[in-house]
């Protein structure tokens, strides 16, 4: 039987939505028809997708508006005659018709303090009970569909607030490092408050209403980081106590180098390579280059011309013909 | 990890072009509505509730309505039970030490929040429903800030709930009627409420890293998770068994229908 | 178009970002070398995640009669002999230690009463032996390697400044070629698939950590990424491949819905309790017990019952066989007519225990099945039957360093694309322990490599270009046919004539219309422009998925016998003679596929003394015995 179905096409330039109508089979989801538009009318539609089963959370798109994962929508849900419309996530930069940039997320995954191991445990001697461990097992099973994200009106609705706003996946992040029972950072709340923006959540749920593993994103992580930060902060006695004991500094040991034995006795930690840094001239945030540039063993970006090629070129390997104006 | 923000030429930072504010064909508005409603009414049931100075003690059985407990007015008469520090004034409710607390308590909770934040103040709507506002601060700043005081809130709720038991109890010496059954179910309501707040559950054991360590708080925690999943439900249904009380007492106080007596 | 090429230099590159790839990426920055990680889809979407059960390691700590030993002989058992031994002897010594590392890396695993890490009984493995968290072991290990890797550039971050100076992720990036210079690694030509613009890593050493080749089957539970694109990688830069006849279909995947059909359903709903049974009601699996395992396993339904409660003092269920012989089972009992509506059998767990704890046992299952499918899994049982998983098969490398053989230097691999450890069939839980065993051990001689270096090998100019034109062909041609029907009909041949049970005509059969497709691949043509174009992505990787799919066809009409994930109609036993033989697949200069034997290395006698003699003499010659006696 044929549905119909629209479908947003386009780019960072402009696009709208098609509209197609396409064979639905029983027991199929919404990712099996964006499937069979490639295999027919369009080769070329752009999809992210891996798994299939709602364990990768790569397929996340908004089906009739929700943020949903396109693989876990099933045809069934939808009426025989509805149109179902199928559109980006909004809240990311486009690449291509599906597909979105979701660099922001990333980007946030990597300002967000790592889990510290406690010193002196050596691998195989940590030892946990069941019951500490359950809360940040609920928010490690987080498959990053970064619908939540999406979802999050802070920075769907208001794009400015990006910089300072990390977003429910980090909050969860966070909470699940907090309440890691070994791990030695002794303070993450003040982290989220102040740099991850928790102050921007207004605790509206739509993160843990769209959330496809279920998680109690508000309840259980979210409000739990805000309560833990009103313990910080808010307390008026906790507050002072911190003050006169100087207890207010974040520890930066979860900082200290990593090391490994290696092979054949390469120490591990120590930079010995002989590869120039990858990137061009990377700017951070501030539009500045960063320190790095210094240290690497060469400045700049690689030349476009590949390395072996030294300037000027002898005359001879130049290829050049002197134009000929009497020519015809 | 990823290198789209420095790779040149990567393309724009525009989202895509949908035109339609929001595509969701589902019936999205219907709950902020039901919520706008039933939050209006009862406000306004309250606050004329709160400013009719009458009909809030039925001096037979001990009756006092939650809206007026504890009183501590000069109108109050035999429904004082604290004294009557304070003058009468129309302006002033006779339970002008609770009222502003039960209200900052409900005012700032996690669930009502939500409610508000969604039904009144469109901030958004509903979920993937654009925000009715151009700027966001969120709660960060002055005066929402103050959102995070939500525990001292529930301290003086626990305090509230204890005159309001200590109410309950007492009426219960003139005997049994209805209005006891009904006063009792409204205490029985407003403890869930209070204790399945989320800051209760912080309290009760949230905030410890090692459940392990600590047994019984971890049974209290357990407990509260337990309660705080229907913290919505509770919010809801206490705002029914108030007004209900409060109307059965009033009914009875101005003579409207008597009181169902079961012992005496 | 443009041929714009972006350059850049590091000292390891990583192809593919999953278990096996993450750990060899951390382990090369560990050792100080520039690193970067490539990988076809999202950072962290790897399949790894749809890894269910565990990660088998040796820790004791259920069952603290379990060391290296019990493992190393239970992996050489399911493997059928045909095991890299001394594969198999590192994966059983090393896993505890790379378990044990994951949880300094923030990993959390499920506990058990005095607070070390819990483990689960699991197929072929005789005592409770598997790591897990719920039924989502692979995406806890794969969020902790990328939260591993996002700490380290945290780290240098703190040093240097910049997140990506020394190991950077390049997400959304296919590889497809490897360039040389003579016979050592120089680099990797590939695409940003986002922008569809050319890149040239410089580097002198390769990692491949791609993953297997199940894209090349109809019913598969694998995603697209899965078209061996590291076996054809390894294959043309002169490397050799093992053993590709050995494919495991998984016992029980999902076959109703057909939207769903291929995907997973864990081993552990067995080894918790769940049975299959037939249209009729009849628990099969008694029928299917082989020779070999006939003393490990019960022989009536009550002592396998009894095995649940106390695994010491009975034999365990027959469904908990090797997943080659359930999977042999199904397909027998549903040729026999004896299968459900959808073509499977049932696996029921709701008659077998109460709803609250099929929900705390199996949260992921039971959430699987009521979104993807509507069936509620603590009501009615699964319909289920076998999906291609796995590939046993890879790129032959050496044990120790996980360096591909061949010609080739300079290339390691590790993970499923690499061959030899699992033997002819791999037992559930042995790939994520061997990912992060053989990642590591690759990361490691990776960087060890590079430091043995005199000069850095250079990619030659004619080769890019020549890599360049080879990625643009199916975008300039026109006319061609559609990559997505021509995958189709690839499927269809591997799934019909390479499949579970295979013949001899049939394959012969499969090799002949492989070679019409190579005419009609070499003419795919793709609509459309650079930008995101999935519909060119996958004409690329065809030519991958064909010559992979040669291989296996070539190698499995040579081996005449059944072993493990190798089942032939018309040799149906085991041939002691054929264990030692190895089956090594390499590319001539004229691109055609080159079959030839080599023996399987022989164990030591150490090793050989951890098996009673009864038993080895159901799988070695006579000579091979006789030689063991005179030892």
């Amino acid at each position: 039987m044929k549905r119909h179905f629209r479908v947003w096409r386009g780019d960072a330039s402009g696009g709208d939505l098609r509209d197609f109508d396409v064979e639905v089979n029983e027991g199929e989801v919404v990712l099996d028809i964006i499937h069979r538009l490639q295999a027919t009318e369009a080769p070329d539609l752009a999809c992210r997708w891996n798994c299939k089963a709602g364990k990768c959370g790569s397929c996340s798109m908004e089906i009739n508006g929700k943020p949903r994962l396109g693989c876990m929508t099933r045809m069934s849900t939808f009426e025989e005659n509805e149109t179902v419309t199928i559109t980006p996530i909004r809240t990311f930069p486009i690449i291509r018709d599906l597909v979105t940039d979701v660099s922001f997320n990333y980007e946030k995954a990597r300002q967000t303090p790592a889990f510290a191991p406690p010193h002196g445990v050596a691998p195989g001697e940590y030892r946990m009970q069941q019951v500490d461990v359950e809360r940040s097992q609920e928010f490690r099973k987080c498959i990053e569909c970064f619908l939540c994200q999406n979802t999050c009106h802070v920075i769907r609705d208001h794009d400015e607030n990006k910089p300072a706003f990390s977003g429910p996946r980090f909050f969860i992040r966070a909470a699940e490092l907090d309440m890691h029972p070994l791990d030695a950072l002794p303070d993450r709340k003040e982290y989220a408050q102040a740099s991850q923006g928790l102050g921007f959540c207004n605790i509206t749920k739509c993160c843990t209403e769209v959330c496809p593993e279920h998680i109690k994103i508000t309840d259980n992580a979210i409000i739990p980081m805000k309560e833990r930060v009103v313990d910080r902060r808010y307390d008026p006695l906790v507050w002072l106590g911190r003050k006169i004991l100087r207890r207010d500094q974040l520890s930066d040991d979860n900082m200290a180098p990593s090391t490994s034995p290696g092979v054949a006795g390469t120490s591990g930690g120590v930079p010995s390579s002989r590869a120039r840094l990858p990137e061009g001239a990377p700017v951070g945030a501030d539009g500045h280059m960063d320190i790095a540039e210094l240290v690497a063993p060469l400045q700049g970006g690689l030349s476009p011309f590949g390395e072996d090629i030294t300037f000027p070129l002898p005359p001879e390997e130049v290829t050049y013909n002197h134009p000929d104006p009497g020519r015809k | 990890m990823t290198t789209t923000a420095t790779r040149p030429g990567g393309g724009g930072k525009a989202r895509a072009a949908i035109a339609a504010r929001t595509l969701r064909t589902d019936r999205w508005w219907l709950a902020p509505l039901v919520t706008f409603i039933g939050l209006g009414a009862w406000v306004t049931y309250a606050t004329v509730r709160v400013f009719m100075h009458k009909w809030f003690f039925v001096d037979e059985y001990h009756y006092l309505t939650p809206f007026y407990s504890p009183c501590i007015t000069d109108a109050c008469g035999d429904a004082a039970m604290f004294g009557t520090p304070l003058p009468k004034f129309f302006l002033l409710p006779e339970a002008a030490f609770t009222l502003p607390f039960l209200l900052l308590f409900r005012l700032t909770c996690y669930y009502y929040r939500k409610a508000y934040y969604r039904a009144f103040w469109l901030s958004p709507p509903a979920c993937a429903v654009p925000d009715g506002h151009k700027s966001y601060s969120g709660e960060t700043r002055f005066p929402l800030i103050f959102q995070n005081a939500h525990r001292y809130a529930f301290y003086a709720a626990v305090i509230i709930s204890v005159i309001n038991t200590w109410d309950a109890v007492h009426a219960q010496t003139t005997g049994l009627g209805l209005g006891n059954v009904i006063l009792w179910v409204n205490v029985i309501m407003l403890w869930a409420y209070t204790l399945s707040c989320h800051s209760c559950r912080h309290i009760a054991g949230g905030r410890l890293k090692h459940f392990s360590k600590h047994p019984v708080r971890y049974r209290f925690w357990t407990f509260v998770s337990k309660l705080n999943t229907r913290h919505m439900q509770l919010a809801w249904i206490t705002l029914g068994t108030l007004a209900l009380t409060d109307f059965y007492i009033m009914g009875l106080a101005a003579d409207w229908f008597t009181d169902l007596r079961i012992i005496n | 178009m443009s041929t714009r090429i972006e350059r850049h230099l590091y000292d390891v590159v990583v192809i593919g970002a999953g278990g096996a790839g993450l750990r060899a990426a951390i382990e090369a920055r560990l050792a100080g070398k520039r690193t970067a990680i490539i990988s076809k889809s999202l950072f962290g979407k790897a399949h790894t995640v749809m890894a269910e059960g565990g990660a088998a390691a040796a820790m004791g700590n259920v069952n603290s009669k379990d060391n290296w030993m019990v493992h190393f002989r239970d992996t050489m058992r399911g493997g059928k002999f045909l095991n890299n031994f001394r594969m198999a002897e590192l994966h059983a010594k090393e896993a505890p230690e790379r378990i044990w590392e994951l949880e300094t890396y923030g990993a959390l695993f499920d506990r058990t009463k005095d607070g070390k890490i819990s483990q689960r009984n699991f197929g072929g493995h005789e005592y409770p032996r598997l790591a897990h968290v719920g039924d989502r072991t692979g995406l806890e290990l794969i969020r902790t390697l990328q939260q591993k890797i996002v700490s380290l550039q945290q780290e240098d971050f703190a040093e240097t400044g910049s997140y990506d100076s020394r190991i950077r992720v390049f997400q959304e990036t296919t590889v497809t070629e490897l360039l040389l210079d003579g016979d050592r690694v120089a680099g990797a030509f590939g695409y940003y698939r986002e922008s569809g613009e050319f890149l040239l890593f410089e580097a002198p050493a390769v990692v491949l950590a791609t993953g297997g080749v199940g894209r090349s089957y109809k019913v598969t539970s694998n995603s697209w990424e899965y078209t061996g694109d590291g076996h054809a990688l390894a294959l043309r830069a002169g490397a050799t491949l093992i053993n590709m006849e050995f494919l495991q279909f998984h016992p029980t995947g999902m076959v109703w819905p057909p939207s769903v059909k291929g995907i997973l359903v864990t081993e552990s709903v067995r080894g918790d309790g769940g049975v299959l049974r037939n249209s009729e009601g009849k628990r099969f699996m008694f029928d299917y017990v082989p020779d070999v395992f006939r003393k490990q396993y019960a022989e009536t339904e009550e002592e396998a019952d009894r095995w649940y409660t106390d695994p010491d003092n009975n034999r365990r269920p027959p469904e908990l066989l090797p997943r080659d012989e359930v999977a042999r089972a199904i397909n027998s009992e549903v040729k026999a007519g004896r299968g459900s509506p959808a073509g499977g059998v049932y696996l029921d767990v709701s008659t077998r225990m109460p709803a609250e704890q099929i929900i705390r046992r199996l949260p992921s299952m039971h959430h699987q099945f009521k979104e993807l499918a509507d069936v509620d899994i603590t009501k009615e049982p699964m319909e289920v039957g076998p999906t291609c998983h796995y590939v046993m098969g890879g790129i032959e490398v050496d044990p120790d360093s996980g360096a591909a053989l061949g010609t080739v230097q300079g290339l390691f691999a590790a993970g499923e694309v690499s061959g030899g450890m699992h033997g002819s069939n791999r037992l559930g839980g042995n790939s994520l322990s061997d990912l992060l065993v053989f990642g590591k051990r690759a990361g490691e001689h990776a960087s060890a490599y590079v430091d043995s270096l005199g000069s850095r090998p250079k990619p030659s100019k004619v080769d890019v270009a020549a890599a360049a034109e080879v990625a643009l062909g199916p975008l300039v041609r026109e006319g061609g046919e559609n990559p997505y029907t021509l995958q189709q009909d690839l499927q269809a041949v591997m799934g019909d004539l390479v499949g579970i049970i295979r013949r001899e005509g049939e394959l012969s059969d499969a090799l002949k219309k492989l070679q019409e497709l190579r005419v009609r691949v070499a003419n795919v043509s793709a609509s459309g422009g650079r930008r995101y174009n999935p519909g060119w992505h996958l004409a690329i990787d065809l030519r991958n998925m064909l010559v992979v799919s040669e291989c296996t066809a070539k190698a499995a009409l040579e081996r005449e016998e059944s072993r493990g994930g190798h089942t032939r109609e018309d040799f149906p036993k085991m041939s002691p003679e054929w264990r030692r033989v190895n089956l090594v697949c390499s590319l001539e200069e004229s691109g055609e596929v080159h079959l030839e034997r080599k023996p399987v290395p022989r164990m030591r006698n150490e090793l050989f003394d951890l098996f009673e003699r009864s038993e080895l003499a159901k799988y070695l010659t006579e000579e091979e015995l006789a030689e063991l006696e005179a030892v």
